[in-house]
């Protein structure tokens, strides 16, 4: 029997180095991709795992080093390039046309002549959906599709020109774990049938679950490998404890992500969302009839799979966007028909997800992006007129406060890292008395020592009495700080539950809609 | 015998609607490409009246009408190669060097002609109608539809090919992905750049087809400004089609009639203030724009530049 | 001029004002370079033509003033531009707003001058002036703030109306019977904006002056002019942060060509004392480039309309002494905003390598 490791790799990157402003983004990286391997990359965001899928993807050019394939030195000058050498990528972010049908999404790109081959194209995805052995419509319209089933057209797509790499970035992001599961069960297939797998992810867990080779990525660099017969020879605990090492170097106590819950929690109901209804463009709800209450210093974490109408809840709680029926109490008060501003002098907080789309604007300052809720407040504008020193001086006091880490308050916030602007937010939402804070997948995005830094002000702030609305995709992080969790899906909110160990297989079967709980 | 239902009235106005309509068609199906990959041509009406120009200038100087069309288009094209320079290549804003070329086309044309043309104001060769055997023949109708010049049947084949460009192939496709997905487009092996260059310089081609048609068929002479806002006319009308280009006819010849409209009724005898008819078009567009505009349909890409490394 | 804006960024500001001024001046060298080679291949000396420019603008004293006259409407279409851009709406429709505030104006006037004194009749003039420019962006703002209608289309094409609009309305209802060429009747030459030493130069540039002035304070010193800005950079941001969209971008419509409309009245009232239909002089679009150029900057606008005031005046003389038609100052805007789009995009770059 030959084993994969014997065979001449795929493909192989020799010694590519990529730099950026201030960044290194990649450091003299050596990688084999052999056939019949899954070859988890794992490592924090901004490891440099992006950039090293653009330079393998052709996305992105490196500044030394080089690519073979199947022991030819290639050059990649565009995505076009590495597909037609049989490199494909899946995204972490949907690429595909959401106007297009399935098929025109196959064919893009592609066939750039003047007529299209749609028939070769038929049986061409006939014969790709049986080795991964799915179904796919190729009239559908790819925005029509599920997230999953999408996922699988862009699989396709990235084998369409050639079965040799599949590159899968953060491929289980936007997928229940039974989705997950079905998508291992795909890429095995593939390996089996003789493809290299390149899986890219920040969790551990599933980097061993389903790689056969595991190399962890670090500020640029690769910092360890665990080889097959490593793989296969060593219990699954000691693996663990070597690959935290190799993610977070020698102090791998700050991994602990565990945030210790709070018990205090008192009786007193402070929020309550009554049957609130929110209608959308088409026949079905955006939110359909939800309802929930809440008492003081209580964390209610929302789980769903994203785009189930997580975000609108978020929206409609903070006040900006109108219910079309239902009621929403603060304090045993109804809130549904104030404005943003109204809600937020109340103590109503919203701590969105998009963080450069809605909650910063870019070129202004860290101290006007603190205040972008209170313009024309006192004490900051006084008649009307901007008092900067009143205002600079809000901002040092927070920076300080919510250690955000700035040269001074004046440097516009588009210079700072993912973390910090969070960070930001985070402070300006939560200044002069909060008491209904809707948090927006908070820690998306940061690497785990933010995210716990994020985590354990949210918990804080509970304990003090903030009565804490938590959205999250990570179950693990609401399994961690919540008191009680409900699931959206489609519109609907379930019916909150307490957590305890174990739920996640639980929530798993609500975020799809399975009643069979 | 003096009447809005006038054989005179009703002929008048098919047939100034189809000579005003047909620029409006050429121009707005150019712009309904760049449009669908995701670049607001503001400077539309540049390159009409710098086609209008290329157009007088090629007519005269080659005394044939198609030559003529055929120098138009080339010029239209070449001015649309600074949207591809400045706006394709170099992500500049495109509003202001659309602006910039309308503003530019106009007062470059206008000098040209006051220095070269002004004292003789010459005539371009009359065209060459063609009557359709037995359309023609149908009574009103007829003769104001089916007896022009062939460049204005062309336009009917142009819509045609383009939308089955759009729909049946390769470069149609990128063509759309370019202005609803431009990062898809270049991850499947497409080049964003390279397909928003034809787009834009296929625009500058039709515009400045139909900025020459408004000379060589239409007014038969170049004056200064001739296009008369003819090119942001034709930037609402792709606005309005929604990527469905095979209407840009049927709107495009309504909309030639509304501009018609006025000379129809001084033949027919009907006194209503110049002014007012003039108006009547764009007052309807506004009327339509708060009707149908909520609904319109905008790539999602519109006037966005595109930067690979960027998401 | 205090530092204005010290909580946008921290860059000194010597290098800001140094890199700022030489972007400026790139676009306008480049203008005047390929300016002069189009009237070489015309076959007339440039630098006849520029040098004629400058002396008839600048240097003679009745250029001069007619210069200065000439900056008054035009400094105030900026003012309401420099409130319009920031906040990422493209008023384009300034030439209509303009001509229908004129030409009410023009009809208001001389029926109301003899009835009450100067300072009752240029108030009313500019109140109404304002007034009916900006109800001339009413619907531009309406079909933008709740329907998300793209303004540049609507308001280019109340533009289109407005022309027509205010023929119509000269050629039927304010026509002077007195005259055979349809037009309003003539304010009288005692009943114009008064003149300031002892020159032709009237009051309306010391309006335009204050109003450039007031806009670049509100702007940047007022919270309203933060929102406003806020609203263009980011939108959405805006809308997070609680601030009400609709009325906002009311009030930037009705500022903006209420701005268009008050220079048309102090044109009216301070210059041509009447309209004639079809009267069109076309400044708005060629404001826009003057505006972006100086990135909306008090100081910077009112030393870019001088020069182009400069160049309009002594264009005019120049072009008849070189016996072209007068276009030039058209030409040369365009190749202004193309040179403006290029230096942008050179700074960009520049930036770029600096950060790294």
């Amino acid at each position: 029997m030959v084993t994969a490791t014997e065979l001449t790799p795929t493909a192989e990157l020799i010694g590519i180095t990529k730099k950026y402003p201030g960044v290194v983004a990649n450091s003299d990286i050596h990688l084999s991709l052999r056939p019949g391997e899954v070859h988890s990359l794992l490592g924090e965001n901004g490891a440099g795992k992006s950039t090293l899928i653009g330079i393998l993807s052709g996305m992105i050019q490196p500044d030394a080093g080089e690519i073979r394939i199947s022991g030819e030195l290639v050059r990649f000058e565009s995505p076009r390039d590495a597909l037609e050498r049989g490199i494909g990528t899946v995204y972490q972010h949907s690429l595909l046309v959401p106007t297009l049908t399935v098929l025109d999404n196959l064919l893009l790109g592609v066939d750039q002549g003047w007529k299209l081959g749609r028939e070769v194209a038929t049986t061409r995805l006939q014969e790709l959906a049986t080795l991964l052995d799915v179904e796919i419509d190729p009239s559908a319209v790819v925005g029509d599709l599920a997230l999953g089933q999408r996922q699988q057209v862009e699989i396709v797509r990235a084998l369409w020109r050639g079965e040799g790499v599949l590159i899968l970035d953060e491929p289980t992001s936007m997928l229940t774990p039974q989705g997950a599961e079905k998508l291992a069960q795909v890429v095995r297939r593939l390996v089996s049938k003789g493809l290299a797998v390149v899986f890219i992810t920040h969790k551990l867990n599933e980097a061993l679950d389903l790689g056969d080779r595991v190399t962890v990525l670090r500020r640029g660099k690769i910092v360890g490998e665990v080889s097959p017969s490593d793989m296969l020879s060593k219990d699954r605990k000691a693996i663990t404890k070597e690959v935290l090492q190799m993610i977070f170097g020698e102090s791998t106590k700050a991994s602990n992500t565990t945030v210790a819950k709070h018990v205090a929690k008192s009786d007193e109901q402070v929020f309550r969302v009554d049957q609130v209804l929110v209608a959308g463009s088409e026949l079905h709800l955006v939110l359909d009839k939800v309802s929930f209450a809440l008492n003081r210093g209580e964390i209610l974490g929302i789980a769903g799979i994203d785009g189930n109408g997580q975000k609108e809840l978020a929206e409609v709680l903070s006040g900006q966007r109108k219910v079309d029926s239902g009621e929403i109490q603060l304090d045993g008060k109804s809130i549904q028909l104030l404005s943003t501003a109204a809600r937020q002098a109340l103590g109503v907080r919203y701590v969105t997800d998009d963080r450069l789309g809605e909650g910063t604007v870019g070129p202004l300052s860290i101290a006007l992006n603190i205040v972008l809720k209170r313009v024309g407040e006192a004490p900051f504008w006084q008649r009307s007129w901007i008092k900067n020193n009143a205002i600079r001086e809000f901002a040092r006091v927070l920076i300080k406060q919510h250690d955000v880490r700035t040269p001074n308050e004046l440097v516009a916030i588009s210079n700072l890292s993912g973390g910090n602007i969070q960070k930001v937010i985070l402070a300006r939402e939560l200044a002069l008395n909060p008491r209904v804070v809707i948090y927006n997948k908070p820690t998306y995005g940061l690497d785990s020592r933010t995210a716990y830094v994020v985590l354990a002000r949210i918990a804080e702030q509970a304990e003090s009495g903030v009565t804490t609305i938590f959205i999250s995709t990570e179950l693990s992080e609401i399994v961690a700080i919540c008191h009680r969790v409900a699931v959206m899906y489609r519109g609907q909110l379930s019916e909150p539950i307490d957590v305890r160990p174990g739920i996640e297989l639980q929530l798993g079967a609500l975020m799809t809609g399975s009643t069979t709980v | 015998m003096n009447g809005l239902f006038s054989e005179i009235f009703i002929s008048s106005l098919i047939s100034g609607g189809v000579i005003a309509g047909i620029p409006l068609i050429y121009a707005g199906l150019g712009e309904a490409i760049s449009e669908r990959a995701g670049v607001l041509n503001v400077g539309l009406e540049g390159m009409m009246i710098g086609g209008a120009y290329g157009g007088f200038v090629g007519g005269l100087s080659f005394n044939s009408t198609w030559l003529g069309l055929i120098c138009g288009a080339l010029t239209g094209m070449i001015i649309s190669l600074f949207m591809v320079v400045l706006c394709v290549r170099l992500n500049s804003n495109q509003i202001v060097v659309g602006i910039a070329i309308t503003l530019g086309a106009e007062g470059v044309t206008a000098l040209l002609h006051g220095a070269i043309y002004a004292d003789t104001y010459p005539r371009v060769p009359t065209v060459q109608q063609v009557a359709i055997p037995l359309l023609s023949d149908i009574p009103i109708l007829g003769p104001g539809l089916f007896n022009h010049h062939l460049s204005a049947y062309l336009a009917v084949i142009f819509v045609l090919f383009v939308s089955w460009v759009l729909k049946s192939t390769g470069i149609g496709l990128s063509i759309k992905a370019a202005g609803d997905q431009p990062h898809a487009l270049e991850a499947a092996g497409g080049d964003v750049h390279r397909t928003r260059t034809i787009a834009v310089l296929s625009t500058g081609l039709l515009a400045g087809f139909g900025g020459a048609f408004i000379v060589l068929v239409g007014a038969g002479l170049f004056v200064p400004f001739v296009t008369n806002g003819k090119g942001f006319i034709a930037i609402v009308l792709a606005m309005l089609v929604r990527g469905r280009v095979k209407w840009i006819i049927v709107a495009a010849v309504l909309f030639g009639m509304s501009l018609s409209l006025t000379t129809a009724l001084q033949l027919a005898g009907i006194d209503i203030p110049i002014d007012l008819v003039l108006m009547l078009p764009f007052v309807l567009i506004i009327i339509v724009l708060f009707v149908f505009g909520r609904r319109s349909y905008l790539p999602a890409a519109l006037a966005l530049p595109y930067d690979r490394e960027q998401h | 001029m205090t530092n204005t804006d010290q909580l946008q960024t921290a860059e000194s500001r010597f290098t800001r004002i140094s890199r700022s001024t030489i972007t400026a001046m790139i676009p306008v060298i480049g203008a005047i370079v390929i300016g002069g080679l189009l009237l070489m291949t015309l076959g007339r000396n440039p630098f006849v033509f520029f040098g004629n420019m400058i002396d008839h603008g600048l240097i003679s004293s009745l250029g001069r003033q007619e210069t200065l006259i000439r900056m008054a409407p035009l400094l105030l279409i900026a003012s309401g531009l420099m409130i319009a851009f920031p906040a990422g709406i493209w008023n384009l429709g300034t030439d209509g707003q303009f001509v229908m505030g004129g030409v009410v104006v023009a009809a208001l006037g001389p029926e109301m001058a003899p009835h009450v004194n100067g300072f009752v009749l240029f108030l009313t003039l500019f109140v109404v002036g304002f007034a009916v420019g900006a109800i001339w962006s009413l619907v531009p703002a309406i079909l933008k703030a709740w329907y998300g209608i793209n303004e540049i289309i609507s308001t280019l094409m109340l533009t289109f109306i407005g022309l027509r609009f205010s023929a119509l309305l000269v050629k039927e209802y304010f026509f002077d019977p007195e005259t055979t060429v349809p037009q309003t009747r003539v304010l009288a030459v005692a009943d114009r904006l008064p003149r300031m030493f002892s020159s032709r130069v009237h009051i309306g540039l010391v309006v335009g002056l204050v109003a450039i002035i007031a806009v670049h304070f509100m702007m940047r010193k007022t919270a309203f002019g933060l929102r406003l800005q806020i609203v263009g950079m980011n939108p959405k941001a805006a809308v997070h942060a609680g601030m009400k969209m609709k009325p906002l971008t009311i009030a930037i419509f009705t500022l903006s060509s209420g701005f268009a409309g008050l220079a048309a009245a102090v044109n009216v009232a301070g210059v041509d004392g009447v309209v004639r239909a079809e009267w069109n002089p076309a400044i708005g679009l060629l404001v826009v480039p003057l505006v972006f150029l100086a990135r909306f900057h008090a100081a910077s606008v009112i030393a870019f309309i001088a020069a182009f005031a400069v160049f309009q005046v002594g264009g005019e003389s120049a072009s008849r002494k070189s016996d072209i038609p007068n276009f030039m100052v058209l030409v040369m805007v365009g190749l202004l905003l193309i040179f403006m789009a290029l230096g942008e995009y050179m700074q960009l770059r520049s930036s770029r390598k600096h950060q790294s």
